[in-house]
């Protein structure tokens, strides 16, 4: 047994904030001592520092099984531990796709090794193909509780209205419903698709994508949600039309969640023009009026999470002409900075949107986001909100370095991150 | 000028400039020995990566008649077909010691990212839909041949906007140089937005065609027709076709361009192809000129000092 103390910082968590020390132990994964002064057989230096409950992604691509020239479940983990995050949720699209329980439970395996909690999403159809439900109950029985097709969605109502009702009738261990997840793209509007369509694809010559393209499926899952009253999460949300669209079926009592990326409250269309492939994500970087409206629905609750949507792509895979490239962009360990420095919103709500709301929406909140008190389970990051750095990929533990925040200065870092009561990030490096 | 990416990075005098380069370069090319030694003992590379007859044909006409050493690199022959990353290919070209790099490529964006990746001087000679500057050069150098200058002129650019990279050149060099500039189209082959465009826009060419000073028409890809995009072309040819009866209507010292290869009956009606106002053999003739300019503006003045030689050269 050896337990480690976080001394001389603050805490913040959905209690408010508070000083004290935090004591845990590594033979349990919980905390046993919160209050001042305490000790420990090791000592995390918290001065200037808060300590917060551990980030949790809602949707990163760790590329394992299939693609470890790009990234390994280790290598995202390590990344993932250093930008904050004891849990993330890793996407289904990967070869073999994770459509069955023998390649969810491959990725659990995998996952043992990691610097966090590395939860398998999968597939909401077979293949992720949209014609045959992936079988939601098998896997609901393995723990998956978010199910998300990628790419472009469910492109077929009726299969998902199916895909659906089918989820809602699942029952679940911990009695936490399933979530079909979506990343809302009529697929018929955005082919040839390279960004925004706009004024700068205009320009550029690149094919764009509709804002509409997204729009009509988020209005038509949110009217799906209300059918069946099964729970739907709107993925990487990139237009002010989505997010009014969101707001207004919570406020009329739909179950719809919504996350957004950072690339996308940091960036517009314009970042195109220098046709740096680093801005080829999708859904694309929109305009400054889609910008603000991310923004206002990251401070009034119409979106409940940041998520990453962390996609490395290997270099040679970047090099290619912006047509040819993959979409994507890394983002694990500069979410929380990125964050802090680009939201005009306090350090809670951020917290709040890194933590505890993503947790509960992927069925978490036993473990991640939660309360920091004596028998919680001890996953925490412990941030200092005044560090100043600058974005240097080759720093970065991603296998890949394809991130759009090269060169940028950003405010605040994670310091420490403590995965089940073990430190594995201290003084801003991975442990191993 | 260090390299030629985009119209939008040239002034009006930049334009005007090469322009008068070109009529220099276009009198060599009237002499018994149309050769010039301006850019002896440089090398440049052709790098098409996509298909082409006309244009890479021209700049390595342009190429030799500098003197320059020219080398093709054809994609077919080449390592892309092997997975190579673009960029590692580009970096094995300039390895050898080229100092300018001439770029066709079927993705908008190519000579951009190519420039970032090279110390060679960047030509663009058509990128995707983006830009395709010494078409927009030898246009104007046409038309400014004819009328004397672009000021006030009218210049309707017809067809295919959305996927073209003539249009988006021809467009920012014509309305830099003074002329006014409307586009002809339906708005399936208009972008979404016409936003930072110096043109207006009209959809029907009945409504401008007898008040142009140029009508030019673009070359309509046969994939656009029966695609949700056009109809037919026939359909095509009656709504936006120069036919005999708007050949009628165009003034009698109006020009016809068009930047080949042309789809005779479709765009142009193939009696209206040999009217005397057609001017298309004309484009690709100075293309020549033009494209020497660019190089030499690109290989020369500022980069190695061969003013005086162009000077004397052109006295003698």
């Amino acid at each position: 047994m050896t337990t480690t103390v976080i001394a001389g910082g603050r805490i913040l968590d959905q209690a408010g904030e508070r000083s004290g020390d935090v004591l845990v132990d590594d033979e349990t994964g919980l905390i046993v001592e919160v209050g001042p002064s305490l000790s420990g057989d090791r000592t995390l230096d918290a001065t200037d520092s808060v300590t917060v409950p551990g980030f949790v992604d809602l949707h990163a691509h760790l590329r394992q099984p299939g693609n470890e020239a790009a990234e390994t479940i280790l290598s995202a983990s390590r990344a993932a531990a250093k930008g904050g995050y004891t849990a993330v949720i890793a996407a289904p699209d990967i070869e073999p796709c994770a459509d069955s329980a023998s390649v969810v439970s491959d990725v659990m395996a995998l996952g043992a090794v990691a610097l966090c909690d590395v939860v398998p999403a999968a597939a909401i159809s077979v293949g992720r193909s949209g014609e045959e439900l992936a079988p939601l109950g098998e896997l609901a029985d393995l723990g998956v509780r978010l199910f998300s097709d990628e790419g472009h969605g469910v492109q077929n109502a009726g299969f998902m209205r199916n895909a659906l009702d089918y989820a809602s009738s699942v029952g679940t261990v911990d009695g936490a419903p399933l979530v079909l997840a979506q990343r809302c793209d009529v697929a018929s509007l955005s082919i040839g698709a390279q960004m925004h369509e706009g004024e700068w694809s205009s320009r550029l010559g690149l094919g764009g994508a509709p804002a509409e393209a997204e729009e009509l499926m988020v209005m038509r899952d949110i009217a799906l949600a209300r059918l069946t009253g099964a729970r739907v999460h709107f993925q990487c949300l990139s237009t002010a039309g989505s997010i009014a669209m969101v707001r207004a079926a919570k406020a009329g009592g739909v179950a719809v969640t919504a996350e957004v990326t950072p690339h996308h409250f940091t960036f517009t269309h314009e970042a195109c023009s220098s046709y740096d492939t680093n801005t080829k994500v999708s859904p694309p970087l929109r305009t400054t009026d889609d910008v603000a409206a991310i923004k206002a629905g990251l401070a009034d609750g119409a979106i409940d999470a940041i998520a990453t949507d962390h996609a490395p792509h290997a270099p040679d895979d970047k090099e290619r002409p912006f047509d040819q490239t993959s979409a994507g962009v890394i983002g694990l360990e500069t979410a929380f900075a990125v964050a802090l420095t680009e939201l005009d919103i306090d350090l809670a709500a951020i917290v709040g949107l890194l933590s505890w709301q993503p947790a509960q929406i992927a069925g978490l909140a036993d473990r991640h986001g939660r309360t920091i008190e004596v028998g919680a389970p001890a996953n925490l990051a412990v941030i200092d909100p005044h560090h100043r750095w600058i974005v240097k990929p080759s720093e970065l533990s991603s296998r890949s370095r394809n991130t759009p925040f090269a060169g940028r200065e950003l405010t605040g870092k994670v310091r420490h991150t403590i995965h089940h009561a073990t430190p594995v990030v201290e003084n801003f490096e991975a442990t191993r | 000028m260090r390299e030629l990416i985009s119209i939008d990075d040239l002034s009006a005098q930049d334009l005007a400039d090469v322009l008068d380069l070109a009529t220099q370069f276009a009198e060599v090319q009237k002499r018994d020995m149309p050769k010039v030694p301006a850019l002896r003992g440089r090398t440049v590379v052709l790098a098409f990566f996509e298909d082409s007859t006309r244009t890479r044909t021209s700049f390595d006409i342009a190429a030799r008649r500098l003197s320059a050493d020219v080398v093709n690199f054809s994609a077919g022959a080449s390592s892309l077909k092997k997975g190579e990353s673009l960029r590692d290919t580009i970096e094995t070209i300039t390895a050898m010691g080229v100092d300018a790099i001439v770029v066709r490529h079927a993705s908008s964006g190519v000579p951009t990212a190519i420039s970032g990746w090279t110390d060679a001087a960047v030509v663009n000679a058509g990128d995707g839909w983006h830009q395709h500057p010494t078409q927009a050069l030898l246009d104007s150098f046409t038309i400014r041949d004819h009328f004397g200058s672009l000021e006030g002129k009218r210049i309707a650019l017809v067809g295919d906007i959305l996927h073209s990279r003539v249009a988006r050149s021809n467009a920012a060099a014509f309305s830099k140089l003074g002329a006014e500039v409307v586009v002809v189209a339906p708005k399936t082959l208009l972008p979404s937005t016409l936003d930072g465009w110096p043109v207006t826009v009209e959809t029907n060419l009945d409504a401008v065609i007898g008040d142009l000073d140029v009508a030019y028409f673009l070359r309509i890809q046969k994939e656009r027709m029966g695609s949700g995009l056009l109809p037919s072309d026939r359909e095509y040819r009656t709504r936006y076709g120069l036919t005999v009866e708007r050949a009628a209507r165009l003034a009698d010292d109006a020009l016809i361009m068009h930047p080949g290869p042309m789809n005779r009956g479709v765009e142009i009606d193939p009696e209206v192809a040999d009217d005397p106002r057609a001017v298309v053999l004309g484009q690709v003739a100075n293309g020549v000129p033009v494209r020497m300019a660019v190089l030499y503006s690109v290989l020369g003045p500022g980069r190695f000092d061969h003013e005086d030689e162009l000077e004397a050269v052109a006295a003698s």
